[in-house]
């Protein structure tokens, strides 16, 4: 096996997750920020805290995932840009091969994932409501003044949780400050809100679908342990939260990565000097012809580097030809 | 009259031609666009599934342009389409239009409607002329269409697909001018040749991906986020039996074609025995064509809120699991993102992808047969 790492990069809605994962798949440093509505810096930042480590170490390949990652495959020059759900699923055979269901709620979108013989099969995602998600959790947290971790705790010490309305989450929190203001406790509360996100997740995203375990919970909100015991009571068998669940996005993605790498055997990684350099994304109105397509180009210290959002390709050729 | 009527994929084409060619001046809306969602979506009641709203906005667009008649289809059975002229004659008379609306039902609908709807339409030219005019619609979408599936099935080979969408386009360019029968054919040769020309040598044969699901949503590429496109780009060849062709066969002509009926009720029935309105039955029975087949998967698009397609959609799942095949369900309105839209089709894609690369190399199906 060739000496050197690879990266996985997930820029999602609220963190910004970068492992660095050793040939075969261990994990030998993870990085976890928020994304604050700045994915260039966020990721500029997360390369920085690994650079010292790492700066001397060949590395094998790149992956990007994440609603941000054809901005940040292009800055990174990554190997493998893929969607969250292949990210996702990839790291969970690679946790547990004998995984059959994933649950998977991130920031702003939650997925189920059906695997059978180590195989995706089927897979659904919140299509028309985003009720429930890791941003609606953190905004209830940060109302209670908690953190997801004692969220969590907090849902478990309740005997008696109240019935939250989950549909819609502006809705859920009217009915909660209803409930607070009604003299409820708040363990009782914040477990009817974990019972509610459930039900809403297993109503929207899972329904339809068969869940076989062994079930796989991964996903920021998996930190919250109230919403795995929830799980755990609606489904009616034990739900496994894996080491890494936080970061599954980023590892699959430098799994996948490998895979490239074993297919091709080389590596477009632009190096850590990314983290130094100025890097300016606009957005313009292409009008050369009637399409009117809204193309984003970015730049590094002035040269362009890619383009996007063209239907013809234009853009795209004209980045390509200047990045050879 | 100045007529106009609702855009939906290429039905603009014989439609133009054959208004045109029964003496009326076709009005067609602007190709829908951002004001269309925006017109359509302000003035439509908010729980309306978005092909009323875009219609809304066709007709509005329309009507600004001088049309002074809007020829409309009518429906019959439980989907909410076959009310829509009527709510929409009274908003825009709201809004202060002024025009006239026809109603084209189905036979077995509102005769009434149907019989003034012919009336003005076959009042300005001999009824020979009409006749032709009719025939050369006819022939003209028929061509159109099998130039569309062409481009389905060889995108995914092209080497250029840039360049064979151009000429696609082209194509439909030249055939939307095309006044003489006998050259349609020429212009589909003209499109075959210059997408022949180019293609990669046969090799894997690509994943094949059915689209089912409301008809609207399906053959209309600016509401659905050129979902066909998008897929022929990934290397997707896709197949799907709707079609404006097949619609006018099957919805105004059924009579003289019932084998179509034969066939959707036959490969519906065991999972859905009975009529749900709209195309809730189609969806399953061609979901199930997809599973005899063996394609690799199907892609079901509803307009939110479409009550036979939410019928169709919670027996899909039975559907999967009795052919094993994958189904992916795409639920869009005029709030939709095309970022997730993306996202999951890339997802299914990938899917379908390991799940083939896997199947091949476990020797359960030959390489080389679309598994």
């Amino acid at each position: 096996m060739e000496d050197g790492v690879y990266l996985g990069v997930d820029v999602g809605s609220v963190s910004t997750n970068l492992v660095v994962m050793e040939p075969g798949g261990r994990i030998s440093k993870k990085v976890y920020l928020r994304t604050e509505g700045n994915p260039i810096a966020s990721v500029q930042k997360a390369f920085r805290e690994v650079a010292p480590e790492f700066a001397g170490v060949k590395v094998l390949g790149v992956g990007v995932t994440g609603s941000g990652r054809q901005l940040i495959g292009a800055i990174t020059g990554a190997d493998v840009i893929k969607n969250e759900i292949t990210a996702q699923g990839v790291a969970a055979l690679q946790a547990y091969p004998e995984v059959r269901t994933v649950l998977e709620i991130g920031g702003q979108d939650s997925k189920i994932i059906l695997i059978e013989n180590g195989v995706a099969v089927d897979f659904g995602m919140n299509t028309v409501c985003a009720a429930g998600t890791g941003s609606f959790l953190d905004q209830q947290a940060h109302r209670l003044n908690l953190s997801i971790a004692e969220f969590g705790q907090i849902a478990l010490r309740s005997k008696n949780p109240v019935r939250i309305a989950g549909r819609c989450s502006v809705f859920a929190e009217s009915d909660m400050i209803h409930k607070q203001q009604m003299g409820h406790s708040l363990e009782d509360i914040v477990a009817g809100l974990c019972a509610a996100l459930v039900r809403n997740y297993l109503n929207n995203v899972a329904k339809g679908k068969e869940i076989r375990p062994p079930v796989l919970f991964q996903g920021g909100v998996a930190a919250n342990a109230g919403i795995k015991r929830a799980f755990e009571q609606e489904l009616g068998h034990q739900v496994m939260v894996p080491e890494y669940y936080d970061t599954m996005g980023a590892w699959g993605c430098a799994l996948l990565a490998q895979e490239e790498r074993a297919a091709y055997g080389k590596s477009r990684f632009r190096g850590f000097q990314l983290t130094e350099e100025e890097i300016r994304v606009s957005g313009f109105e292409c009008v050369d012809c009637p399409n009117r397509c809204e193309v984003v180009e970015v730049k590094i210290d002035q040269r362009p580097l890619a383009g996007w959002g063209d239907r013809c390709g234009k853009w795209q050729r004209i980045n390509a030809e200047a990045t050879g | 009259m100045r007529l106009t009527f609702p855009h939906m994929g290429l039905l603009s084409l014989p439609v133009e031609t054959l208004l045109n060619g029964l003496g009326h001046e076709a009005v067609p809306a602007p190709p829908t666009n951002k004001r269309t969602f925006e017109l359509g979506a302000k003035y439509s009641p908010e729980g309306a599934c978005l092909p009323f709203k875009i219609n809304l906005g066709n007709f509005i667009e329309a009507l600004e342009l001088g049309a002074e008649g809007i020829l409309m289809g009518g429906g019959l059975g439980p989907c909410r389409f076959g009310y829509y002229a009527q709510v929409q004659q009274r908003i825009l008379a709201d809004l202060g239009f002024r025009f006239q609306m026809f109603l084209l039902e189905p036979l077995g609908g509102e005769r009434q409607e149907l019989y003034r709807t012919l009336q003005m339409l076959l009042a300005k030219v001999p009824v020979f002329q009409a006749m032709a005019a009719f025939r050369l619609a006819c022939r003209k979408i028929r061509w159109v269409d099998r130039g569309n599936a062409l481009l389905r099935s060889m995108l995914p080979r092209s080497k250029d697909r840039v360049k064979a969408q151009r000429s696609y386009e082209r194509f439909l360019g030249a055939m939307r001018e095309e006044k003489t029968p006998e050259k349609f054919g020429a212009h589909y040769r003209e499109l075959e040749g210059e997408l022949r020309a180019d293609l990669w040598p046969e090799a894997e044969p690509p994943l094949r991906v059915k689209i089912i699901g409301e008809i609207y949503m399906v053959l209309e590429p600016r509401v659905n986020f050129h979902l066909e496109m998008l897929l022929g780009e990934m290397g997707v060849e896709v197949v799907r039996a709707m079609s404006v062709s097949q619609w006018v066969e099957e919805h105004l002509f059924g009579f003289f074609y019932p084998h179509h009926r034969r066939r959707t009720v036959l490969l519906s029935g065991p999972f859905l025995p009975s009529f749900v309105g709209g195309h809730g039955r189609e969806t399953i029975a061609e979901m199930v064509d997809a599973g005899v087949n063996r394609l690799d998967g199907v892609i079901q698009v509803l307009p939110f809120t479409c009550m036979p397609e939410i019928v169709a959609q919670s027996i899909a799942p039975a559907v999967s699991a009795t052919y094993r095949l994958p189904c992916l369900t795409l639920v869009l309105d005029e709030h939709s993102a095309e970022a997730g839209v993306l996202t999951r089709l890339e997802a299914f894609v990938d899917l379908l992808r390991r799940r083939r690369a896997v199947r091949t190399e476990a020797g359960r199906v030959p390489s080389g047969v679309p598994g």
